[in-house]
């Protein structure tokens, strides 16, 4: 039996010629990501530790992104923390406010990930470097904090689900509609422990920021990593952004696949995941017509200069719905910078849009767009647990960008084709 | 070791923003984190839970965000043991990581495990004791590699001892 991509990166990581799924083993990292929310926790375990500097220079990232710019003295008293913390471990690689972005957004467009990597960072979508053909994950502060010193950590090899994504791609129906549709089908748990590993026809054809977006969700379905396998896509964008050299590693052909999931896109709707879980999925034509508050458009998840492109086709020369607010946030200065030189920034603020710097805002309830009690939100981002953007009394209904500004226009959940 | 302890009982999916909003991350105090813990679930568990009393959850507990504060908010309430169907994947490691027993237990266990019972949890035995009735269930201990970091006193002390080994 042959292996998948994710068995022969954790095995080269170990230094072994083959592992096997449930082996537990100790796994070499090329980098380490670390964001401002959960930095402060793993310096001071690195104290705890004695750690005095981390393990290599090059291979560690700090991201200044949730509470950028900081919005309050709590938050502005962390951000200054981590900065003194990041010259005192030798982090030289600290995105400041204004120079990056959302953490995974930045990571690859900054070009610190790359193919057949080891790459753990301290937030849950840390799964998005997959669509690189990384291994890559979230983990804890501690954790972090052990992989930041000794750049070595435990794992469990996972065992890997395949999903092939096939058929005819319908028109306007984006990564995000393909990975809602997956969660719909395996739940919250579906996947946990797991690895997604995103193939067929439909992938290879996806540019990489859907491809982004797809293995960004990954975790939605509790997945341990989602992979994409390097192709000329993938070679052609690294080409753009990665200096460092990398392993193109790809599954082998008789790979053992603990089970393998078949979509057929033909004539797939747009899915909105409803209120208050990503697995709660239902097509668009089921909740169509339910009135929104606020429509968010960013994240790490759909904040990319293509999703700002797919919204602005929407809006352009158009204007939000007098009862709705529509807020617009680049994942980050690049992103930023192109919707401003294309014309986007402009069609926004046009359509009466609030377009903000760089952030995770409003995604994870921060700020820039917080929900009040009995709200609803139709929002780009990954996650629309109770809470998660203001108000436990909030509504959160996750969408791609074509059905968010299509919500945008006419004030009620909008099937996009129909705009 | 045997913990005893009032159960607190929860549902299927509790994820990190319920264990601990997000509104609350500007601290990393387990005493200020865990006055708010579960608070979106239930009103009454942050003020009514003791020291050694145990949090029974259904299947994925702990899904959502990496966020460690939601192991820190539940050993901020006092709470030892969170016995679950199964845990996501970061938060059981952040529980190991952090001597936070997460112990898996049968759907068919928790059934039979009713909000506030009092239990009696034999870690090296791997048995569940309902005080005053004669049910007792069985677990999985945790794996033996798990208890390589537990034994060290956690992870912490585990890399300690690592670098104090290479310098
Ligand atoms: S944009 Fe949202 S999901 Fe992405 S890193 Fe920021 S808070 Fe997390």
């Amino acid at each position: 039996m042959g292996n998948t991509v994710t068995e022969k990166i954790l095995a080269k990581a170990a230094g072994k010629k083959n592992v096997e799924v449930g082996e537990i083993i100790e796994a070499e990292i090329d980098l380490v990501m670390g964001t401002d929310v959960m930095m402060p926790l793993s310096f001071e375990i690195m104290e705890e530790i004695g750690a005095k500097r981390v393990f290599d220079r090059e291979k560690v990232v700090v991201v200044l992104d949730h509470f950028a710019p900081a919005p309050n003295i709590k938050s502005a008293s962390q951000a200054r923390d981590i900065r003194e913390n990041c010259k005192k471990f030798g982090i030289d690689h600290m995105i400041e406010v204004g120079r990056g972005g959302v953490c995974h957004t930045i990571i690859p467009d900054m070009g610190f990930a790359a193919p057949g990597e080891v790459i753990v960072g301290s937030d849950s979508h840390t799964t998005t470097y997959g669509a690189l053909g990384a291994f890559s994950t979230g983990l804890g502060s501690t954790d972090i904090a052990v992989a930041l010193t000794l750049g070595k950590l435990w794992f469990r090899v996972p065992p890997t689900i395949k999903v092939n994504f096939t058929g005819e791609l319908p028109e306007l129906i984006m990564g995000k509609d393909l990975i809602l549709r997956l969660l719909g089908q395996i739940g919250a748990d579906g996947a946990r422990y797991k690895t997604l590993e995103f193939s067929g026809e439909i992938i290879s054809r996806l540019e990489m920021d859907d491809r982004f977006t797809i293995c960004n969700m990954g975790v939605e379905g509790g997945a341990k990593n989602a992979i994409i396998e390097p192709d000329d896509k993938t070679l052609g964008y690294l080409e753009r952004v990665c200096k460092k050299p990398y392993d193109i590693i790809r599954s082998d052909a008789d790979a053992a696949y603990e089970n393998i999931i078949e979509i057929d896109c033909t004539g797939m709707e747009p899915q909105v995941a409803c209120p208050h879980s990503p697995d709660n999925v239902s097509p668009v034509s089921e909740v169509k017509g339910i009135k929104v508050n606020q429509v968010y458009i960013g994240s790490c998840t759909n904040g990319r200069i293509s999703d700002l492109r797919t919204a602005a086709r929407f809006l352009k020369g158009r204007t939000v719905h007098p009862d709705v607010r529509l807020i617009v946030t680049p994942a980050s200065q690049e992103v930023y910078l192109q919707a401003v030189r294309e014309g986007l920034a402009e069609i926004f603020v046009e359509a009466g849009a609030a377009f903000n710097t760089p952030s995770c805002g409003a995604c994870f309830g921060g700020h820039f767009g917080v929900i009040a009690g009995g709200e609803v939100c139709l929002s780009t981002t990954n996650r629309n647990f109770r809470g998660r953007m203001g108000s436990n009394e909030g509504m959160v209904y996750l969408a791609s960008p074509a059905v968010a500004a299509a919500t945008a226009l006419s004030g009620r959940i909008s099937d996009p084709r129909e705009v | 070791m045997v913990l005893t302890g009032k159960v607190f009982k929860f549902g299927d999916n509790i994820d990190t923003d319920v264990i601990i909003p997000a509104r609350y991350l500007v601290t990393t105090d387990p005493a200020a984190l865990a006055e708010h813990c579960m608070e979106d679930v239930s009103a009454t568990f942050a003020k009514e839970v003791r020291k050694g009393d145990i949090i029974v959850g259904g299947s994925n507990f702990g899904c959502g965000s990496s966020r460690e504060q939601a192991v820190l908010a539940i050993m901020g309430c006092g709470v030892k043991v969170v016995l679950a169907e199964s845990f996501a994947r970061i938060f059981y490691r952040n529980c190991i990581n952090r001597g936070l027993y997460a112990l898996e237990v049968s759907k068919a266990t928790l059934d039979r495990i009713f909000q506030g019972d009092a239990i009696s949890v034999d870690l090296e035995k791997g048995e569940i004791i309902k005080e005053g009735s004669s049910e007792f269930f069985n677990f999985k201990p945790i794996s033996d590699e798990m208890k390589r970091i537990v034994a060290a006193g956690g992870i912490i002390p585990y890399t300690r001892q690592r670098i104090a080994k290479e310098v």
